[in-house]
């Protein structure tokens, strides 16, 4: 039987009937449309589908949708704010953080996560950040410099209100 | 007008073009895509690696709500024809490879039946509901054992478990090398099987448009325009009537430079069902059911002088090809044999490969191809003559390279390099290692009782793939620019970049050659209906030879310009001067024509020469002379803890030169993700089957590829030695870390452990390995 879910997704309430067993990352790509999040294993090792959920870095894989209700998500479509980079997104893109972009949103959140913990990370810091996340293109080097170049440029900004849940009536 | 604050634009470290869409979440790749009606497609897997199929009931997964269709080998094999192998070699020994099993399976992972339902979920549930009764049959899931006598045979029905024999020899008589030596060196050498694991699966849409009887395929892959050569023969669709997109691509590696199964039977499924239908890889099916690589096993034996002079170098390689043969499977193995001498002067080469199926997934191009596994042997066997003649490694490597006034450099393999100065990169290296510091601190560590160890490798490879004659479908490429009416640019290629930034590289060419600014140029791939034709990306061949490509259509588009500006001024051709986007003729007029006015005044077409037509738009086909052949020297130092085995690298140079360089971002970018697949080579990656053909590395929880905290800090430094086989002098750089690292890492730790008196392990040099063979010597 269909579940009721809400859901405020990129500060945007979202109301939807769902299969109890429907993932998080599909409730996202196929029923709200956000295909910017990807699946890359099923099995939470990858992170290409590292979203925040109420400000943590979640993998949308293995959560359910209907353990969402009530929640903030951001995903990386909400990173970007009137038509300016986050600062992530600018550090990924100055530093050649990504080649084929595919684990890409998912590093980006991780290490939107991962600033709003730590303002300046040191090198062992961003790695043990990104651990759960994989990229077969860069060899990450790159994104450790993107991670640093986001730190230096106000990286550590969350978006506003990210990290609050759903208000209930 | 071009500004001249950002030319050339060509050598500078730009950010990419494609990014902006790719961090905001707006690319489009296969799983992304939403067709009205569209259906979802799983496969069922084999979970035996060799098994006959007695029977197949799908009445309870056509029973499902939502399930649209239940399919086996029997239903659709015929409509599917075979999964094409394009390498041919002299009595090759193939099976056919249905879309489906027919009544064996020959894998695990070999599909065998398709789930076809209006939900991805229902479809998956039919799969589950589907009952398959299995008879086990003996499995042969080693290449050694596979070629013994009585071994179980992978396919009955071809009376043996090898494929081909291939032999190469060249230069010298090579039994004259061995019988003038003074010593023979030997060594066995197991370059593990490896997945290659792109971060995005395989995926598959097909849509088809009986009115129009045309298909539309949109494919994760690295070949759209291979795919509709070789498609129509499978599925009857005509090659005219048939569009292949590669949209945005989540990583190859070789692992999409394939033809596949699922290509045919998901466009086969559009065409029956009259309505789109979707397929997306789960990593599991990655893992079992996509190519892997590597997986070959050689005896060396080397011929050499007291002194250390090479004379000679023999091999026997066994090469397990799994259980089919994939599009290249046959040829990969046959890659090493051609670059088996690296970068020295080796007089005499004989080499056997022997290809042998096995229970297991195909193996075929895995970055580097057939090239890590030359690299990684000639690079050992250097520091084992070393080591054995007590002679300095880095000596033996210089006594044998050729001089750069050497080149074109013919091999023992039967090659000409193109360009290089090895020793002027391995000077280099050695400058930014510190390497007299490197030898006093590795001797300091030893004198502490710590286990710390160099490893140097100086390679060469072959790239730019290639000249037709060497290639089984053309090595060519094409390319198309046109300048539209407002003076913006169109470039079209036929390479299909998934990551390698030719979106931005190609347009810092063009911007510059035709003196536009960047912003004004867009380049346009991986749509067959957009590029009409191509060969693709692989080999690293993109730039080198798409590049070129796109380099003779400006050549021709700037030599029609010229005839119009000369009209235009009234003079003839010989009087007009081109400069970074404007059209002179001083002495005749003072004059100057911008690209504006005169794209204008090619489509308006009011006031061209009689002769000349319309429009400023050109293509080409470039055909390559030659392979180029870009070279370095990677030096790696590691630390080996005695107590647990661990190896940590605590300092890594690489010295790569691929010729000029048109974006050096992105050739770091390149080199860097090269060095972290050999790094994963040498420290944990390993494809596991165990005796009974059961896959044990099936997902990342298994198979483990470098995660961030295993890469060390790098420092890159470059040469650059211009290839003289294209105009742009680029040589190609998407495999050399994958080539050149491996061995230096594997070196590194063998020289750690040399005062163990350990000589040799097979790779990865996992913790347990390498504290057991510590223990040993305890």
């Amino acid at each position: 039987m269909p579940v009721h879910v809400h859901v405020n997704v990129n500060q945007s309430d979202q109301h939807h009937d769902v299969e109890p067993r429907l993932l998080l990352v599909h409730y996202l790509r196929d029923v709200c449309g956000l295909t910017g999040t990807h699946v890359g294993c099923e099995t939470s090792l990858c992170g290409s589908c590292t979203v925040l959920v109420d400000g943590k870095a979640v993998k949308s894989c293995t959560m359910f949708a209907v353990q969402a209700d009530g929640s903030a998500v951001t995903t990386v479509e909400g990173l970007a704010k009137d038509g300016q980079l986050h600062p992530v997104q600018q550090g990924f893109w100055e530093c050649h953080g990504l080649q084929c972009g595919f684990c890409t949103p998912g590093m980006m959140m991780a290490s939107v996560a991962l600033l709003a913990q730590t303002a300046k990370p040191s090198r062992e810091q961003i790695t043990e950040g990104l651990r759960g996340n994989l990229c077969r293109c860069t060899g990450y080097s790159h994104i450790i410099d993107a991670v640093n170049h986001a730190a230096a440029h106000g990286g550590v900004r969350l978006q506003p209100d990210s990290a609050q849940g759903v208000a209930r009536g | 007008m071009a500004d001249a604050n950002t030319t050339p634009y060509v050598g500078r470290a730009m950010k990419r073009i494609e990014d902006p869409r790719l961090i905001t979440g707006a690319g489009t790749y296969t799983d992304d895509l939403r067709l009205s009606g569209m259906v979802h497609a799983a496969i069922l897997r084999s979970p035996h690696a060799h098994a006959r199929i007695k029977k197949i009931d799908t009445a309870a997964a056509r029973a499902i709500p939502g399930v649209v269709a239940v399919l086996t080998g029997a239903d659709v094999n015929a409509s599917c024809g075979f999964v094409p192998c394009a390498a041919s070699m002299p009595d090759l020994k193939a099976p056919k490879h249905t879309v489906l099993a027919g009544d064996r399976v020959y894998f695990v992972g070999h599909a065998v039946a398709v789930a076809i339902a209006s939900d991805p979920y229902v479809a998956r549930d039919a799969i589950d509901a589907i009952d398959v009764d299995y008879d086990p049959l003996p499995v042969v899931a080693n290449a050694e054992d596979a070629v013994k006598s009585g071994s179980p045979l992978t396919h009955p029905d071809l009376g043996t478990n090898v494929a081909y024999t291939h032999n190469v020899s060249g230069g010298g008589n090579i039994d004259e090398a061995f019988r003038k030596a003074d010593r023979i060196v030997k060594h066995r050498l197991y370059h593990q099987r490896l997945t290659p694991m792109p971060i995005e699966p395989r995926g598959v849409v097909a849509s088809y448009h009986a009115g129009e009887g045309a298909l539309t395929l949109w494919t994760s892959t690295q070949i759209p325009h291979l795919i509709r050569t070789l498609l129509p023969g499978m599925i009857g669709v005509p090659e005219n009537k048939m569009r292949i997109v590669a949209p945005e691509v989540g990583g190859g590696f070789g692992a999409k430079l394939n033809v596949y199964a699922e290509e045919a039977l998901i466009s086969h499924l559009a065409m029956r069902l009259h309505t789109p239908v979707k397929w997306i890889e789960s990593r599991r099916d990655n893992a079992s059911a996509t190519i892997h690589g590597r997986d070959q096993i050689g005896e060396y034996e080397v011929a050499v002088k007291n002194d250390g002079t090479i004379l000679g170098l023999k091999s026997k390689t066994i090469a397990d090809l799994g259980s089919y043969l994939q599009l290249l499977t046959p040829a990969v193995p046959t890659l090493t044999g051609l670059v088996l001498t690296g970068c020295y002067k080796i007089p005499a080469v004989k080499m056997e490969i022997v290809g042998v199926y096995t229970h297991k997934m195909a193996t075929d191009a895995y970055r580097g191809a057939g090239r890590p596994e030359a690299t990684y042997l000639i690079e050992r066997l250097m520091d084992v003559i070393a080591q054995e003649l007590k002679i300095d490694r880095l000596e033996l490597r210089l006594k044998h390279f050729p001089a750069p006034g050497d080149f074109p450099f013919p091999t023992s393999c039967g090659l000409v390099y193109d360009s290089g100065n090895y020793a002027a990169a391995l000077t280099k290296a050695k400058q930014l290692a510190n390497w007299d510091q490197l030898l006093k601190d590795r001797a300091a560590a030893r004198a502490a009782g710590k286990l710390s160890g160099i490893g140097v490798s100086t390679y060469v490879e072959i790239c730019a793939m290639g000249p037709s004659k060497a290639m089984p479908a053309g090595g060519w490429e094409w390319g198309c620019v046109r300048m539209e009416i407002s003076a913006k640019v169109t470039v079209i290629t036929g390479v299909s970049p998934h990551g390698q930034g030719q979106e931005t590289t190609f347009a810092q060419i063009v911007a510059d050659r035709i003196g536009v600014p960047i912003e004004d140029v867009v380049v346009m791939h991986g749509d067959t209906a957009v590029a009409h034709y191509g060969r693709d990306t692989y080999g690293s061949r993109g730039t080198a030879v798409g590049g070129t490509a796109i380099v003779m259509c400006i050549d021709k588009i700037l030599t029609k310009a010229k005839i119009l500006a000369a009209h235009l001024f009234e003079t003839t051709v010989d009087h007009v001067v081109f400069e970074k986007g404007t059209f002179t003729s001083p002495g005749v007029t003072n004059r100057v024509i911008t690209w504006p006015e005169l794209a204008g005044e090619f489509y308006v077409a009011k006031n061209l020469p009689a002769d000349l037509e319309p429009g400023l738009e050109a293509s080409s086909f470039f055909e390559p002379q030659n392979f180029t052949f870009p070279f370095g020297t990677h030096i790696a130092v590691v630390d080996v803890d005695r107590d647990t085995g661990q190896v940590t690298i605590t300092k890594y140079v690489a010295v790569d030169d691929c010729g000029p360089q048109i974006n050096p971002l992105i050739v770091e970018g390149q080199v860097q993700g090269g060095i972290a697949h050999s790094i994963g080579q040498v420290l944990f990656e390993q494809t596991i089957y165990d005796e009974d053909g059961q896959l044990v590395t099936g997902e990342f929880m298994d198979y483990a590829i470098p995660r961030a905290h295993d890469i060390p800090d790098y420092i890159l430094g470059s040469t650059v030695t211009p290839s003289p086989v294209n105009p742009l002098g680029v040589k190609g750089v998407g495999e050399a870390g994958t080539i050149g690292a491996t061995p230096a890492i594997a070196n590194a730790v063998m020289d750690a452990l040399e005062p163990l008196g350990i000589t040799h392990m097979n790779l990865p040099l996992t913790p347990e390995k390498v504290w057991q063979a510590i223990k040993s010597k305890n």
